[in-house]
């Protein structure tokens, strides 16, 4: 059994370690680029929304390099998501590609039931190995949010341009590496160091925009265009509602740890503009906006594939947000298309106008001058 | 005697345009230029064309905006590079102090700009769909073969304006051709598309956020009476076209220029009127660096390379700021 599965931002990292853990081959889709793109888009529905383009593109490459089986997770809920493992497989067998599918529903009770599926998969291994597997997966995904948070901040901040970026990759390179706990915690303690050494200017007038949006892309790059790193070169510190540690903590492990991540304290301040569930994470979105705001953010990004149904439900909503919390929001819809000259030219727009709004105050200062 | 002017150009998908502003501030020249698809052959052209006629002038500062700012910055060394929502803001309200709401239709983008005590709050631009602009304007233009100028005169005739689908492109077409095989007029269908448009310019970009008055209608297409008549009847407010409104992108980067020597004086990197002479040619590759395989530009004048584009990591693009400082 060659195990692979789809990429969606730092996952890779941990999945590949828990898998391993457990003694199963992986292997691993190459990132993605333009061909996987291609390839999803080629064979995919045209309306699915492009988290289904490209990871029908991962497992056409993946199985190029000899991946037999696939490890997807399911869903349940308004958004299509839940059935996307299944109509990729289906997809596939009509091109001639056979997986053997593997769906993670989300447990439905507590963190057992998820390690009762991992047995299965994993040839009936005793529940301590799968137990230590799975620790040791969300230790690396822990520790990459970890420093990507910090990341944020350096690279808003950062003297020589790319400084951090450099820092940054090199930790991913130790972290993949890492076998033990303890090599993990020193993959973080050399990031923390070296991000330590880097030249910068505190002094510097830093905006903080947050990422709020549908999970995919958010946490995937190039669906984004990496707009993080976009926006932490032209000096906006960048955090997102959603870190994938926190996403596992929440739907894999049912909120194990207690406190930490940040999903209730965001979804209670979706209502009074959206008091239910539509799917995905649209009453996040909604409720980040808020949170974000408490923060002291200065503005927030919305991010959402093209036809993502719980996204524009929340999209629809975020003007009377905006306007009752002061604070100014921008959708971003990414699919297939490039336009990245539009992308760009709205965060910039966008980075202006909040530094309109810092500026504030005295009322010649706010006027437009051009900068 | 020699007076010290500032430049502003805007390179857009459909147009180019110019506008030189002086001290003071005063328009004093303005070009409007189809770009054709090629944005270097246009904008030596207008360079030429601004030559011809500020000869004696000194520039001061060259400011570029629009969808080829960048590579306008990189062939003429521009001091400031804005993006066009910005741009257009200044220009609005410089000329038309206390606007709150900018209307602006250009060649492949249509914005909505909400702007209050003179700064930007809140903006939109379209985005997967460009039903809604001026080149679906002209192509239907050119379908039935009238001239793009006449558009607005002929479709203010209108009698009884016929209702045009107009979510998309595609659907508005196919049910022109429809109505016109009714034999319905043509004045009619015309005004009908107008509707059909500014409808679908309020629903993609204004969705649930208030226009308040003044409102500004920009861009190319408010050359179109009959848009701007149509505007004026969805909204029920008066909307103002302000003069140079083609223009406005242009005139916001030669103003951003300029307020940003007021603020803080600098010395011009403008290369001067050489340029409008110059071999330019751009040549491209894929690069293999990483994964991202960006498809890199590189521009050449007179066979020396002047700058790169289009690179996600800025591997080469890192290398125009060696060029030309501080760009981007």
């Amino acid at each position: 059994m060659k195990v692979t599965y789809p990429h969606m931002g730092n996952m890779a990292i941990g999945v590949k370690a828990m898998l391993e853990e457990l003694g199963v081959e992986v292997v691993l889709p190459p990132p993605i680029t333009k061909k996987t793109l291609t390839l999803g888009t080629k064979y995919g529905p045209e309306f699915a929304c492009l988290p289904l383009k490209l990871n029908l593109g991962n497992f056409i490459e993946a199985y190029e390099l000899g991946a037999d089986t696939i490890l997807m997770a399911g869903g349940t809920g308004p958004c299509r998501f839940g059935y996307y493992a299944y109509v990729e497989q289906e997809i596939l067998k009509d091109l001639g590609i056979n997986y053997d599918l593997l769906v993670l529903e989300p447990p439905e009770r507590n963190i057992m039931e998820f390690i009762a599926k991992l047995k299965k998969i994993t040839d009936n291994k005793p529940i301590f190995q799968v137990i230590r597997a799975v620790k040791k997966g969300f230790l690396k995904i822990k520790a990459a949010d970890e420093i990507e948070k910090k990341v944020a901040f350096f690279r808003a901040r950062e003297i020589t341009k790319g400084a951090t970026d450099r820092v940054w990759q090199e930790f991913l390179q130790n972290l993949n590496r890492a076998r033990e706990e303890k090599e993990i915690e020193e993959a973080v303690n050399q990031a923390v160091v070296a991000l330590a050494r880097i030249p910068m200017d505190l002094a510097r007038k830093v905006l903080k925009i947050g990422v709020v949006g549908e999970i995919f892309t958010l946490l995937e790059p190039f669906t984004n265009f990496n707009i993080e790193r976009y926006l932490g070169n032209l000096g906006v510190e960048v955090q997102r509602t959603i870190y994938l540690s926190e996403w596992v903590n929440d739907h894999l492990f049912l909120g194990l740890f207690k406190n930490y991540s940040r999903h209730k304290e965001i979804v209670k301040e979706a209502p009074p503009f959206l008091c239910h569930f539509v799917g995905g994470h649209g009453q996040e979105t909604v409720g980040g906006v808020k949170y974000l705001k408490k923060q002291g953010f200065d503005g927030v990004i919305q991010l959402l594939p093209f036809t993502c149904m719980p996204e524009i439900v929340a999209q629809a909503v975020l003007p009377a947000v905006s306007e009752v919390e002061d604070i100014p929001v921008l959708s971003l819809v990414v699919d297939e298309h490039t336009g990245e000259a539009g992308l760009i030219t709205r965060l910039e727009a966008f980075c202006d106008l909040l530094s309109f709004r810092q500026k504030g105050g005295n009322h010649e200062k706010r006027r437009i001058s051009g900068n | 005697m020699k007076k010290g002017v500032f430049l502003g150009i805007d390179v857009g998908s459909v147009s180019t345009n110019l506008v030189v502003i002086n001290e003071e501030k005063e328009i004093l020249e303005a070009i409007y230029l189809r770009t054709n698809g090629r944005p270097l052959v246009a904008l030596k052209e207008g360079l030429r064309k601004i030559y011809d006629r500020i000869k004696e002038e000194e520039i001061l500062g060259v400011g570029t905006t629009g969808s080829g700012r960048q590579l306008a910055a990189l062939v003429l060394g521009a001091d400031t590079v804005k993006n066009e929502i910005t741009a257009h803001a200044v220009a609005a309200n410089y000329l038309v102090p206390g606007v709150r709401t900018i209307l602006e239709i250009g060649g492949q983008d249509s914005k909505l700009i909400l702007l209050k005590d003179g700064v930007v709050t809140d903006f939109a631009m379209n985005t997967v769909c460009a039903a809604g602009t001026g080149s679906f304007l002209d192509q239907q233009a050119q379908r039935l073969n009238i001239p793009i100028e006449k558009f607005g005169e002929i479709a203010l005739k209108a009698q009884n304006p016929v209702r045009i689908a107009g979510r998309c492109a595609v659907f508005a077409e196919s049910d022109m051709i429809h109505k016109q095989q009714l034999g319905l007029s043509i004045e009619d269908i015309l005004a009908g598309l107008c509707d059909a448009l500014v409808r679908n310019y309020l629903n993609n970009l204004a969705k649930g956020k208030k226009l308040y008055d003044k409102i500004v209608f920009q861009g190319g297409v408010a050359a179109n009476i009959a848009m701007r008549e149509a505007f004026r009847r969805a909204l029920c407010t008066e909307v103002i076209v302000p003069p140079y409104f083609e223009v406005m992108g242009a005139l916001g980067a030669a103003l951003i220029a300029a307020f940003e020597r007021e603020k803080q004086p600098y010395k011009t990197r403008f290369k001067g009127f050489n340029v409008k002479d110059a071999e330019l040619k751009t040549e491209n590759f894929e690069c293999q660096n990483c994964p991202n395989f960006c498809e890199v530009v590189k521009i050449y004048e007179d066979y020396e390379v002047v700058g790169y584009l289009n690179d996600r990591c800025g591997r080469y693009s890192q290398m125009n700021n060696k060029k030309l400082a501080g760009i981007g």
